[in-house]
């Protein structure tokens, strides 16, 4: 319609676009050159070259578009190539994530595997954040990322907002995965748990989430639907909330910018508070907001049927936002943390108790009438028995969080089998399910390759999950009791060396329910790339490739 | 009095209340009279819009009627 002058302008905004674009790579690739040579630390230089190949390689391609015929962007549809990149980047980080926790559990029970010639670079201490940061950000974060793009065209009927924003999301966010990684290997730590990379990489996740919050709320304005369906509410607090948090936690002075190394701007007790205030709400609103997004969305739409209460919904995203972002000062119980700061953490994990379960029990119950399905379907048993999970972990959370049970548990691998069951149990299962929902949709295809493929990784991964909680469990209040026995005189009867070898059995039982993890993990990559590959393309399930 | 007592002061006290009023309100509001059609039609959002924005059947949801649902 008013093509001619709408094209017009577009053209010469994206050939001025591309100046600026050049310009902008250009310096990047000059200054991460300059940064390569001139860097204090291995970590900081190994960045830099990675940064300067990037932007050199993203300035070379947008040398050879430009002045090129523009082609057009495609607007209607859903964009959909970014969700399945997202379902490959997900399923991927997922492997290498288990992977590594495998491989870390068996170095804990046999410590000769921190192997002499690999130090200092495959040390436990190294490993441990690339684990955790890899499961956590790389596979939850890419799988948040993911089903938020798909849930929030689908929830307000429009296109993704931002043109091609959202690849940008897509691969920052996993450059920011990459120099996290790397950067851990080589020693660039700044000693937050879950919160290690150095500044420049922080800064970076700043600059990808502000794009993300730009996709997310763009594409809500301008929805067809005149409500904004639950799962989004979710889904947008866990934007907001992380970004928040992620500011504030990561306060912090370079001591060069040639160098990875950087000093807090809190101290202390201030500093400690700070960090648990970050780290319980990355659990709260990363693991739980965030996924529950996910499950508000999948669940209903797997059993065929909207929630079970709609008002139960609204009550539980309020709860949950209003008491999660207190709790967290129960992870400083007996420390110089005023004591009224560490009790209202403690009463309000309990309190949120509550909407926890409110919300596993409306996922629960929206299967109601269609119970059956838990025989037929492999998907929705996964996302059962996510759900109840996520009940068991937040059950068992507040009550760890009580002073008297913490002084108890804290330090020892309880906590670790606490935080597994609702990692492995809630976060992974719900994330399997999702995979498993989305791949065939987004590829065109009748259902998953192999559904018997789907009932072994369900099995495998359950069992494996059991392993890892009940062992953690012994071991964990085995070493509580013997940290705290005392003899006749009231001297300590156990050395720190005798937990450890007392603990051998239980460390192995749960390795081994690592590897049971992985495989499950393995057949699932299995399954999607057969999907992928194989099978005829149904009619569109969905929007297939419109862009 | 310092910044740290100030804020103190303030929180538990007129934000405590205000936090506490804004809840029990969002419940309450939740339960308005004829709040019920509203969240039926909300709650199945994600029957709609599936293949593309404006799409009506899916198919998973053709058998069900939001009538049928709500009873």
């Amino acid at each position: 319609m008013l093509c001619p002058v709408l094209g017009a302008a577009n053209e010469g905004d994206s050939r001025m676009g591309n100046y600026v674009k050049l310009v902008v790579l250009g310096i990047i690739t000059l200054f991460a050159a300059i940064a390569a040579n001139w860097g204090r630390d291995i970590a900081y230089v190994v960045h830099a070259v990675i940064i300067m190949l990037v932007a050199g390689y993203l300035f070379l391609r947008t040398l050879r578009q430009t002045d090129e015929p523009i082609k057009p962007v495609a607007t209607d549809g859903y964009m959909d190539d970014v969700v399945r990149a997202g379902v490959i980047a997900t399923t991927f980080w997922g492997v290498v994530g288990f992977l590594v926790g495998v491989v870390i559990a068996f170095q804990l029970a046999f410590p000769a595997l921190n192997f002499e010639f690999l130090q200092p670079y495959g040390n436990f201490g190294r490993l441990r954040p690339l684990h955790t940061s890899a499961v956590i950000f790389a596979f939850g974060g890419n799988a948040l990322i993911m089903s938020s793009f798909y849930i929030v065209q689908r929830t307000c009927g429009a296109r993704l907002w931002g043109g091609n924003l959202s690849w940008f999301v897509f691969w920052g966010y996993n450059l920011f995965i990459v120099l996290a990684a790397t950067g851990y290997l080589l020693g660039a730590t700044q000693s937050k748990e879950y919160a290690e990379p150095e500044w420049y990489v922080d800064i970076w996740l700043t600059i990808v989430w502000v794009a993300f919050l730009a996709v997310y709320l763009g594409t809500i304005f301008k929805r067809k639907e005149k409500h904004i369906y639950v799962a989004n509410w979710f889904l947008l607090s866990f934007i907001i909330t992380v970004a928040m948090l992620h500011l504030v936690n990561n306060l912090s002075v370079p001591v060069s910018i040639w160098g990875s190394k950087s000093v807090q701007l809190f101290a202390g007790v201030q500093d400690a508070m700070t960090q648990w205030w970050y780290g319980h709400n990355a659990v709260g609103f990363f693991l739980t907001a965030g996924f529950l997004g996910m499950m508000y969305y999948f669940v209903p739409k797997q059993a065929g049927r909207p929630v079970y209460s709609y008002k139960l919904s609204i009550i539980h995203f309020w709860a949950l936002i209003f008491l999660y972002i207190w709790a967290g000062p129960h992870h400083l119980h007996y420390t110089a943390l005023p004591d009224w700061a560490s009790t209202l953490g403690m009463v309000f994990s309990i309190i949120l108790w509550m909407p926890s379960w409110g919300g596993m029990i409306n996922g629960l119950m929206t299967l109601q009438g269609a119970w059956d399905k838990l025989r037929t379907d492999p998907i929705i048993r996964m996302m059962v028995i996510s759900l109840a999970f996520y009940g068991m972990s937040t059950f068992e959370g507040p009550m760890m969080s009580i002073r008297a049970v913490n002084s108890l548990s804290h330090y020892t691998d309880w906590t670790i089998g606490h935080v597994h069951s609702g990692a492995l149990g809630w976060n992974g299962m719900i994330t399997f399910s999702a995979l498993y929902f989305l791949a065939p949709r987004l590829w065109g295809k009748e259902g998953m390759y192999s559904m018997s493929a789907i009932n072994w990784h369900f099995w495998l991964a359950t069992i494996g999950i059991i392993l890892y909680a009940a062992s953690m469990w012994v071991t964990g209040i085995m070493e509580g009791l013997m940290w705290r026995e005392v003899d006749a005189n009231g001297f300590l009867v156990n050395s720190f060396a005798d937990t450890v070898s007392a603990k051998f059995p239980m460390l192995v039982v749960r390795g081994l329910g690592g590897v049971l993890y992985l495989t499950g993990a393995l057949i699932m990559a299995w399954n999607i790339f057969m999907t992928i590959k194989g099978g005829a393309r149904q009619k569109a399930l969905v929007g297939v490739p419109t862009a | 009095m310092d910044t740290y007592s100030i804020l103190r002061e303030i929180a538990d006290s007129w934000v405590l209340l205000a936090m506490t009023l804004f809840f029990l309100g969002v419940i309450v509001w939740a339960f308005r009279p004829g709040s019920k059609s509203v969240h039926a039609d909300t709650a199945n959002i994600p029957f709609r819009n599936e293949v593309a924005p404006g799409s009506v059947e899916t198919p998973t949801s053709k058998n069900t009627s939001i009538k049928e649902l709500q009873s």
